[in-house]
């Protein structure tokens, strides 16, 4: 008699355990989203990459279409080579734009596409040849401090060159990338 | 006077040293006869069934009441820091990422080397102290098939239970602190969570750490039981041992496996 209420409470138990890892998958994962299915593989080369990661999200239009597979390195071009494994439901014209974008300011980083217009589809193993570097911030702000700077040049050859670099910092950066 | 002294710490180190070898040994031998030995605990489950019941069931009290509180606490906190950022919609992945990684499994096996592992050790040291062990090998029934074998399949079966519930639980209270305690959003807590929490790569691996604890646990649990000395003193120090060496090799493991998991 206490064998079987015994049984009783291990079947519970690891009828929870089952249950818990269930909701895990279901709830917490991403089993679910992420069901891609079966994909096809194109590559892509970039000069820089920045900080994309396998099994980054490959969107378009915002949708996710498929997650990044593995990223190389070229030796010969000293490119950055990334495979893309899209979702077969989706195909997409061979002169594809490939961007690789930012979530946000600080987010993480995906590759968007941008269709165009061929007549004919992107198949496994095809390579896209239009990309878009990432942006790299540090780069961006060095380079909006550089054009403010020549550009105080032009105006006053008076000012010191420093003071011109200390108004670019006062102003925010980010405001005048926007214009 | 003192070079003699010096003489006497030094060998006192040594011996230290050669025990503690000594034990790492009769540990791993212990562990390769418990896995040869085996097959009773599969050929008669009634037993290791029995087991689980005793280590895994009456933990989940315990297990389920304080993955609740963390789950809250880690949401509160969290909260606390990432509002600041003004980020606080990712509090659902920081929860569900510390639990399904870490604080499932780790916290899980500090409660179970606790609550079930001290009885295992007690209950096997009393058994060798009241001459059972051996009057089981009088009867030529190995106590080792018996029973240290089917008290670890239980073990190695109930920990990543246990860890799992743990993650889910302790998840099911960070939602209540956040969502209607706080007032985060409910869609962006789950979606962020589904967004940034890995299947494989981060449920599947909290899994299998549980796993590892739950040998590591019941194993050190088993042989220091059975290598206590029969003396009510011997088992109490054998229970003390049990808590501490199993903490020490669940951190020192999660640190190891984690290396290796992150690194792929």
């Amino acid at each position: 008699m206490e064998r079987t209420t015994i049984d009783l409470w291990v079947g519970i138990f690891v009828a929870l355990g089952l249950a818990a890892l269930l909701g895990l998958a279901m709830k917490v994962g991403n089993l679910t989203t992420s069901n891609l299915g079966d994909t096809y593989m194109v590559t892509a080369n970039f000069e820089n990459i920045g900080g994309l990661k396998p099994r980054a999200p490959v969107k378009s239009a915002g949708v996710v279409v498929g997650r990044v597979g593995d990223i190389g390195f070229d030796a010969k071009t000293y490119e950055a080579v990334v495979s893309l494994n899209i979702d077969k439901r989706y195909n997409f014209p061979k002169d594809t734009f490939a961007n690789i974008y930012t979530a946000g300011l600080l987010g993480e980083q995906y590759i968007g596409l941008e269709a165009g217009g061929d007549e004919t589809n992107l198949k496994n193993g095809d390579k896209i040849s239009q990309t878009q570097d990432a942006v790299v911030l540090e780069k961006l702000i060095s380079q909006f401090l550089y054009s403010k700077a020549t550009e105080g040049d032009d105006k006053s050859s008076k000012t010191a060159s420093t003071e011109s670099g200390a108004d670019a910092l006062d102003a925010s950066p980010l405001d005048k990338i926007g214009k | 006077m003192v070079l003699h002294k010096l003489k006497r710490l030094f060998s006192r180190l040594g011996a230290g040293c050669i025990n503690k070898i000594w034990r790492l040994g009769a540990g791993a031998r212990l562990f390769g006869l418990t896995l040869i030995s085996s097959g009773e605990s599969f050929r008669r489950f009634r037993l290791t069934i029995r087991e689980v019941y005793f280590t895994g069931v009456m933990s989940l009290i315990i297990i389920l009441v304080s993955a609740f509180f963390v789950g809250m606490v880690l949401a509160l906190q969290g909260y606390h820091t990432l509002q600041k950022y003004g980020s606080s919609e990712a509090i659902g992945v920081l929860v569900a990422l510390a639990l399904v990684r870490e604080l499932g499994p780790v916290v899980t096996a500090l409660l179970f080397a606790g609550r079930a592992g001290t009885a295992i050790t007690a209950e096997i040291g009393l058994m060798k102290a009241t001459e059972q062990l051996s009057a089981m090998e009088m009867m030529a029934v190995s106590p080792i098939a018996r029973v240290i074998a089917p008290r670890f399949w239980a073990g190695v079966i109930a920990m990543p239970v246990l860890a799992t519930l743990f993650s889910m639980v302790g998840i099911l209270g960070g939602y209540l602190v956040a969502v209607p305690l706080i007032g985060v959003d409910a869609g962006a807590f789950w979606s962020q969570m589904q967004a940034n929490v890995d299947w494989e790569y981060d449920i599947l691996n909290g899994v299998f750490k549980s796993l590892v604890f739950g040998v590591a646990c019941t194993m050190i649990a088993l042989f220091e039981g059975y290598d206590a000395p029969p003396t009510a003193e011997g088992v109490s120090r054998a229970t003390t041992r049990t808590v501490v060496t199993s903490s020490l090799a669940v951190l020192g493991l999660d640190f190891i496996l984690t290396s290796f998991m992150i690194a792929v």
